[in-house]
């Protein structure tokens, strides 16, 4: 399928979901629905560099919570329309994922990895120290009253924008996997030296990867704040996105942009079900269980049993 | 304004107290990345699983968390060379250390914090031993008990390591697996036992730093995190895999810290050891004392 033509399908399927919603009975299935698509652009984000190129991301909750706290900045500053917001939340993330890369993905693939981790708590400590986004005592942020299109709940709104987000979000992941780009970032998966010898700029391609991959998580987490309503550091900092994004395309796989997919919708809805019944402690325990065991015992996840099962059927 | 001399020897009294603790806690990364090559960013996990564990036992039976600690060294040992194993047969022999390998340790981070909140809850636990109200004057300088007893034993521990590492053969053979692994191979060591063990004892360091860290200070399962960024940029700072090294390191980012909480308040404190180890990353990766 070419590029433009999955573009195409994606959003028709998009535009389908959206306007299938009255169909939907309760609220609650909205919000659980936001969560887990939120999930799957962070997944489908954090693949584009560490499943194609092989660099692992920890700091996924410091590109979110940019993009979150670029709202929380932007209401209290001017109050834009939804759309302002979730663009320059996108670009701040973008560019923050552009300088950590291009500081760090020089070195060793490891480095980037540490620089990620303690990138989140560097922001984290500037946002509790920054009051005029509400410190470490939090933000309130208002829903607008008047709603586009004749919906009657503004989580109807958001539910809207993160579907459309999520078509958009693969659509540049299949695009990236599929082209030049994705293939540059295979070789330096499988033998950085190797494809640099052979003439793959590889520096700027894993920059390029770093960028589109945090502007990615920055953009699920523009709608954040109006989504909850009240933003503290430690709910947009929260350690569960970075695990969440590493787990969901480990046990998905990583190969392509299905694994991910898969991945965030299985432990995404697995999740909402154990914080509804259980807790959310031991929702957080299973996600880091099923990280270890699926590293451990099934290193291409899902969907590397799917390629062994079509194999095997040969 | 007058110059705060009491002020400032002071940040550094606390700076250099704290720093020799924060090289008790950041050695077991120097052995296990800086001279295994394991990336064990779980390190800090262990460390608030043997402050909890300290906690526990001087709670139950009243004796000393350090003391408690060092007796119990040999299970975080054990501990070690079991998580050694599997990382051994599941990511280093399959060549998946890099990707894998990390999602790994960060996996097991995320469960010892997880399974701690379930068991503990999200509380503050904090014990004291017989000289946590204690503090030495000496005209305007303050010597906290609390933090020079754990001083004390880190410099101890650190200082141990590095005979131990530099006298024994034992401790040759892991510097030789640091450096020339495949050599090593080529003259019939087995360096997976060698590295087995240097892993084990680097895990033992952070079961005997987590007893340091509750007598500094009340702990909850979540702020372990707060010290990856720490360990790590002690260990680079220091140059990778240099136990001297680390030491300074550590009492490089303990004055850091120490200032920035005396002049700018204590909310910017984990920034210092993290913004350290961003420019460490950026500008200077082979260390103050790189091999």
């Amino acid at each position: 399928m070419s590029h433009s033509r999955f573009a195409l399908v994606a959003f028709a399927v998009a535009g389908a979901i959206i306007a299938a919603s009255p169909l939907v009975p309760n609220d609650y299935y909205f919000s659980a629905a936001y969560t887990v698509l939120q999930f799957v652009i962070l997944a489908t984000a954090w693949n584009i560099l560490g499943g194609y190129a092989g660099y692992v991301n920890f700091g996924s909750a410091a590109f979110f919570a940019v993009g979150a706290y670029s709202s929380v900045f932007l209401y209290k500053w001017a109050h834009p329309p939804l759309i302002v917001m979730i663009v320059s939340g996108t670009v701040a993330a973008g560019l923050l994922g552009l300088a950590v890369g291009y500081l760090t993905l020089r070195m060793r693939g490891v480095f980037f990895a540490i620089a990620t981790l303690a990138l989140a708590v560097v922001l984290y400590t500037f946002v509790v120290n920054w009051d005029y986004v509400g410190g470490a005592r939090g933000a309130y942020i208002l829903q607008p009253r008047d709603l586009p299109f004749g919906l009657t709940r503004y989580i109807h709104v958001l539910y809207a924008a993160m579907v459309l987000m999520t078509a958009f979000a693969l659509v540049i992941a299949r695009t990236i996997e599929t082209s030049a780009i994705g293939r540059g970032l295979a070789a330096i998966r499988d033998d950085e030296l190797a494809a640099e010898c052979a003439g793959v700029p590889t520096l700027r391609l894993k920059v390029l990867a770093a960028s589109v991959s945090g502007a990615l998580m920055g953009m699920a987490g523009t709608t954040f704040p109006y989504y909850l309503s009240y933003v503290e550091p430690s709910a947009a900092f929260n350690l569960s996105y970075a695990v969440n994004s590493i787990a969901m395309p480990l046990i998905g796989g990583m190969m392509s942009w299905i694994g991910p997919l898969l991945g965030a919708l299985l432990l995404g809805t697995v999740q909402q079900v154990v914080q509804v019944t259980v807790s959310s402690e031991w929702n957080l325990l299973i996600v880091g269980v099923l990280l270890v065991v699926f590293v451990t015992l099934a290193p291409n996840g899902i969907m590397g049993w799917v390629d062994a099962w079509k194999r095997r059927k040969k | 304004m007058e110059f705060p001399t009491a002020l400032v020897l002071n940040a550094i009294i606390a700076g250099l107290l704290l720093g020799g603790f924060y090289a008790a806690m950041s050695v077991g990364i120097s052995i296990s990345f800086g001279m295994l090559d394991v990336v064990n960013i779980a390190h800090p996990g262990f460390i608030i699983l043997g402050s909890y564990i300290a906690y526990i036992v001087s709670d139950r039976l009243g004796i000393d968390p350090i003391a408690v600690s060092l007796a119990l060294s040999p299970l975080f040992f054990l501990l070690g060379m079991a998580i050694y194993r599997i990382y051994y047969l599941c990511f280093e022999k399959r060549g998946q250390e890099s990707l894998r390998g990390l999602a790994f340790f960060f996996g097991i981070l995320f469960i010892t914090e997880v399974a701690l909140v379930l068991v503990f809850g999200v509380d503050y636990r904090s014990v004291r031993g017989a000289y946590s109200e204690t503090t030495w004057r000496l005209g305007p300088m303050d010597f906290p008990m609390r933090l020079v007893v754990p001083f004390l034993v880190s410099i101890a521990m650190v200082v141990g390591i590095e005979l131990f590492l530099a006298r024994t053969f034992f401790g040759r053979a892991v510097l030789a697996v640091a450096q020339d692994s495949l050599a090593l191979r080529l003259m019939g060591v087995d360096t997976l036992r060698v590295k087995e063990f240097a892993f084990a004892l680097s895990i033992a360091t952070a079961g005997v730093a987590g007893a340091f860290l509750i007598v500094i200070q009340p702990v909850q399962p979540a702020i372990g995190r707060e010290y990856i960024g720490l360990v790590f940029a002690v260990c680079v700072l220091g140059g990778m895999g240099s136990i001297r090294g680390t030491l300074v390191g550590a009492f490089v980012l303990g004055l850091a810290e120490s200032f920035t909480s005396t002049f700018a308040g204590p909310s910017w404190a984990p920034a210092v050891s993290f913004g350290l180890l961003l420019a460490a990353l950026a500008f200077k990766p082979s260390g103050l004392f790189g091999r």
